[in-house]
């Protein structure tokens, strides 16, 4: 499929991002459009219709997951972005971005056995609101993941509301590192903000890894990119 | 900028040693009496304590490749795919047009084994810099692991930590990790090995070579801060080890894989930028070795100011600042008019950096601190003229009547069930290795090598015309063989890489090698070497697989006690179509074929049911290779398995025909019929080895012209998997349950995953 080229994406980018490439790729080879990079020292976002935080180690990730970058320049004006309804996707290292932002709720520990995991997993879509969830419509998909801090934790109370305001989109079939509820991927209330530990840039052909699912999450992102 | 930094100066030379003191010193240094007269026959003087230091780090055996530079030279390195031999950081061979491969492997042996965390892991960066310092982008690793028995002490403990700092450093660089093999052995209890490997894509016109040219250019310094880690590391992988000093920690280097990371995107933008003349990780033996080696190479002399290093430890003496291995460091000859340019790129990135000195026409390395010169030397001395040693061999005879009865007995007397469960469970699966590490960052892995066939990467490329171009990737070596028989045993590890590429339908292209082995002064292990090499280089010219890099480990030993000789091989192969490549493992219905040479032996010399049921051969004549048969073999299966009915495919090695075929299998539900041969012995058939043999897994027999199959080869059908419940195996009358074979196969590996706080 190919997507109007007029859209505009941009990708932030941190000092140890490192699947900044493989979204590029993605979109450059599937959908024809070349993303915006967007470095963490500039202050304000270009004209933007969508948002891509990448996976990776931002700043080496010594502290927790996520924690340096969502301090960095860019960030504010992230925030100011999403608060206007701008569609923003996190993946990985992003999506613990967006929750040390504040812009998803929870966190990403360690993983419940301790040690990196990298293997394909199922997900089942969950119902809910989102662009994502009404695309994918209750479908399960083979995404892979490749962290050591994907263990989605969030209290009581938190998750219950998550489940009533429909914000989780993926859940695992085989919870792989002790999440939540078997939580993958949620979206913040208004359904704009949207981050997930498996990788959809990965798995955009069956003959590197054995799945094109990934293209039907960026189909879901571009949708709501308008 | 400093009034030094002309190059020009009237710095004094520092104190010399006091000869009194070389009793202590020289041992320390690891220098013998008749090196230090060397010394002194260059110098005309005593050296200062630091030149001493300099000395010592570039002759040693890590460095200066003393005992190995003459068998070395032996070793087939040429060939049309060739576009850079070793000697510099990296091989280089083309795959099509513009695009090559930049590919080479190395060892972290000693420091794994007394930190294996950062042992391994700063194994990984090294292999990393040396790759992507020649400008090439690093886009996949393998790495090559050997411990000691599953059930020593120290086993579980390196095993786990090892695969963790490869993981954890790897994954965060973002270099997926594709293949590599594992094993553990008694003969590796007092020493691991630990070989990284590095391969990336680079432009054939744009290969970099470290050389300091260019007087009046800037000698910079780019990465780490430097502290007191890894000091006397190079001379601490020259020594064996002692269990009675076996706390060596200040020797050890700490890795930092995010500062990796930015000295990666630094590096290659510099060099596409063209802002450098030359660059050179400061990898063993640090600053030292960088400065000579660019110098020699730039036929140039460089002034040093140690002051302007940056540093993260205090009251860093000159002696501590050229010998410190702290990590993720660079060195880069820059051209004044560039500067701006290159320091824009290093403040986006932000990095520490300086401009340490200047090249000159000196042809010597002058290093000053304080003001005061501490070192002084000519540049060739250290390199061209280091130290070369012709050492002694003895002949290792070896025992020519070797008989099958002992294994064979001894097998008999067991079930075929529990013969089989043994053998998975030494060579099992290493799907819980491979998860800790990255293996489809950056979409190029088309087949990763969880269990152990290679990897297929797509090369996605401006650089070629093709447009669906694989790269092939596999390692190997078999101690039990090279224990037997060196020479043979050489070969094999040489032959086994090949086959494994050329069980995916692609074609091997070029070797890397990673050299393990005992006490090069015991003239035994030096016949090993010598006569591993001369296997492996046979092998080379015969598979046109030429060694374009490598590295060499010596003193693997503890309190006298050596390694198995351990030629680690690692290799590259081609394939036109990534997507026609054949993985190792079946999940569908599937008819097994075995091609062999039509005149095999099938032997236990050296094999796994040896080692596991008797004990493993030493110094054995091991089956003659036909190397007619074994190219015929791979010829035929670049041509016949693109074929859309074959499903996979893999080759016979360790634990024979049905172990094997255990391996081939996805998971354990299935039904599975395994014919056996009439006219051997089914214990000798099932568990035997025998070298150019190959199953292939296919949905019918479309693919199969015997016609086509060159003479000396056969095909047979060797039997059926059924997807089923029933989950067993057949073996001619015995039966099997798969899923206890599957159970032990996945109980290969022993982490001790309560050693994992702290993950990262």
């Amino acid at each position: 499929m190919t997507k109007s080229s007029s859209v505009k994406i941009g990708l932030l980018q941190f000092p140890g991002s490192n699947c900044d490439v493989d979204c590029k790729n993605a979109l450059r080879e599937h959908f024809s459009i070349d993303v915006i990079p967007i470095w963490h020292t500039e202050t304000t976002l270009p004209k933007l219709d969508g948002l891509i935080i990448p996976g990776g180690f931002s700043y080496g990730d010594y502290l927790r997951g996520g924690a340096l970058a969502s301090h960095s320049k860019i960030v504010a004006d992230v925030k100011s972005f999403a608060a206007r309804g701008g569609p923003i996707i996190g993946i990985c290292n992003g999506f613990q971005i967006l929750t040390e932002a504040g812009l998803l709720p929870g966190v990403l520990l360690r993983n419940a056995q301790r040690t990196f995991i990298c293997k394909y997993t199922t997900l089942s879509t969950q119902s809910g609101k989102s662009f994502y969830q009404r695309t994918l419509n209750s479908s399960k998909i083979n995404l892979p993941i490749a962290h050591g801090e994907g263990r989605y934790f969030l209290g009581r109370e938190g998750l219950k509301k998550l489940h009533d305001n429909g914000q989780i989109v993926f859940t695992y079939d085989e919870n792989p590192n002790g999440a939540c509820d078997s939580i993958a991927g949620i979206v913040n209330e208004k359904g704009n903000v949207f981050g997930l530990m498996p990788h959809p840039e990965r798995a955009m052909r069956t003959s590197t890894g054995g799945s094109s699912d990934g293209k039907l999450v960026w189909e879901a992102f571009l949708a709501s990119c308008g | 900028m400093h009034s030094t930094m002309t190059g020009k100066h009237n710095f004094k030379l520092t104190a010399t040693i006091d000869e009194k003191h070389l009793g202590t010193l020289l041992p320390k240094h690891k220098i013998n009496d008749e090196e230090y007269k060397t010394v002194k026959n260059i110098l005309k003087r005593p050296p200062t304590l630091a030149e001493l230091g300099v000395f010592s780090a570039m002759w040693s055996e890590h460095c200066s490749y003393k005992s190995s530079r003459i068998h070395l030279k032996k070793l087939p390195t040429t060939g049309p795919q060739v576009v850079m031999g070793p000697g510099e950081n990296a091989g280089v061979v083309q795959i099509e047009d513009d695009l090559c491969i930049a590919f080479k492997m190395e060892s972290h042996n000693h420091p794994s084994y007394i930190e294996p965390y950062q042992g391994a892991a700063t194994g990984v960066g090294g292999i990393l810099r040396d790759v992507f310092c020649m400008g090439a982008r690093p886009i996949a690793n393998l790495n090559c692991l050997r411990f000691g028995k599953r059930s020593h002490p120290k086993t579980s403990h390196l095993f786990t930590h090892v695969v963790r700092g490869i993981g954890d450093y790897g994954n965060c660089v973002g270099i997926p990790t594709v293949a590599g093999n594992v094993s553990f052995d008694d003969c590796y209890d007092g020493n691991c090995l630990v070989n990284a490997m590095t391969v990336g894509t680079i432009h054939r016109q744009k290969i970099f070579t470290g050389h300091a040219s260019g007087v009046g250019n800037y000698v910079v310094y780019v990465g780490s801060a430097t502290g007191r880690d890894g000091i006397h590391g190079a001379t601490m992988a020259s020594d064996s080890f002692d269990s009675r000093d076996k706390e060596d920690r200040s020797a050890i280097q700490v890795g930092d894989p995010f500062k990796e990371k930015l000295l990666l995107e630094v590096t290659l933008e510099v060099l596409e930028k063209n802002i450098v003349v030359g660059l050179q990780d400061m990898g063993a033996a640090g600053l030292t070795s960088s400065a000579f080696e660019m110098a020699d190479r730039g036929k140039s002399g460089l002034f040093i100011d140690l002051d302007k290093v940056p540093v993260r430890a205090q009251n860093m003496t000159a002696y501590e600042l050229l010998l410190s291995e702290s990590q993720e460091r660079m060195l880069m000859v820059i051209a004044p008019d560039k500067w701006e340019e290159a320091q824009k790129v290093f403040e986006k990135w932000e990095l520490d950096f300086g401009i340490i000195g200047i090249v000159t026409d000196t042809n010597r390395v002058q290093i000053a601190k304080d003001g005061i010169l501490e070192v002084d030397l000519e540049v060739a001395p250290l390199t061209e003229q280091a130290p070369r040693y012709d050492r002694p061999v003895k002949n290792r005879e070896l025992k020519s009547n070797y008989s099958d009865e002992a294994t064979l007995l001894k097998i008999q007397e067991l079930k075929v069930q529990k013969v089989l469960q043994k053998l998975l469970h030494d060579t099992g699966c290493k799907q819980p290795m491979f998860q800790q590490y990255d293996q489809h960052i950056g979409t190029q892995t088309a087949l990763s090598s969880t269990d152990q066939g290679a990897a297929i990467m797509w090369l996605r490329s401006d650089w070629c015309h093709s447009k669906f171009l694989g790269l092939a990737l596999s390692s190997a070596c078999n101690e039990s063989y090279t224990r037997a028989d060196a020479y043979t045993g050489g070969a094999h590890a040489v032959l086994k890489a090949a086959r494994a590429i050329a069980a995916t339908g692609a074609t091997p292209l070029a070797t890397t090698d990673c050299l393990n082995y005992g006490n090069p002064e015991d003239p035994l292990v030096m016949d090993d070497f010598v006569k591993s090499l001369a296997g492996m280089s046979e092998a080379c010219v015969k598979l046109n697989t030429p060694i374009v890099s490598g590295n060499v480990s010596f003193y693997n030993e503890t309190d006298g006690v050596s390694i198995a000789p351990t030629p680690m091989i690692g290799m590259v192969g081609k394939i036109q179509d990534y997507r026609l490549a054949k993985p190792a493992q079946v999940s569908k219905r599937a008819m097994f074929y075995l091609l062999t040479p039509s005149h095999t032996t099938f032997s236990f010399a050296g094999s796994l049911a040896e080692k596991t049921f008797t004990t493993p051969s030493s110094a054995t004549k091991l089956p003659d290779i036909n190397w007619e048969y074994e190219v015929a073999a791979m010829d035929y299966l670049s041509k016949q398995l693109s074929h859309a009915s074959i499903t996979a495919c893999r080759d016979v090695g360790q634990g024979g025909i049905a172990t094997a075929v255990v391996k081939l299998l996805k998971g354990s539900n299935w039904k599975v019929s395994v014919e056996t041969e009439n006219n051997l012995a089914p214990e000798l058939y099932l568990f035997g080895e025998h070298s150019g043999s190959y199953i292939i897994a296919c949905e019918n027999d479309e693919w199969l012209d015997h016609a086509a199959l060159p003479d000396g080869l056969s095909i047979r059908f060797l039997g059926e998997a059924l997807p089923s419940d029933d989950c067993e195996i057949q073996f001619g009358t015995s039966i099997c349950s798969l899923k206890e074979l599957k159970k032990a196969e996945g109980s290969s590996l022993v982490f001790d995953h309560s050693e994992n706080e702290g993950v990262q």
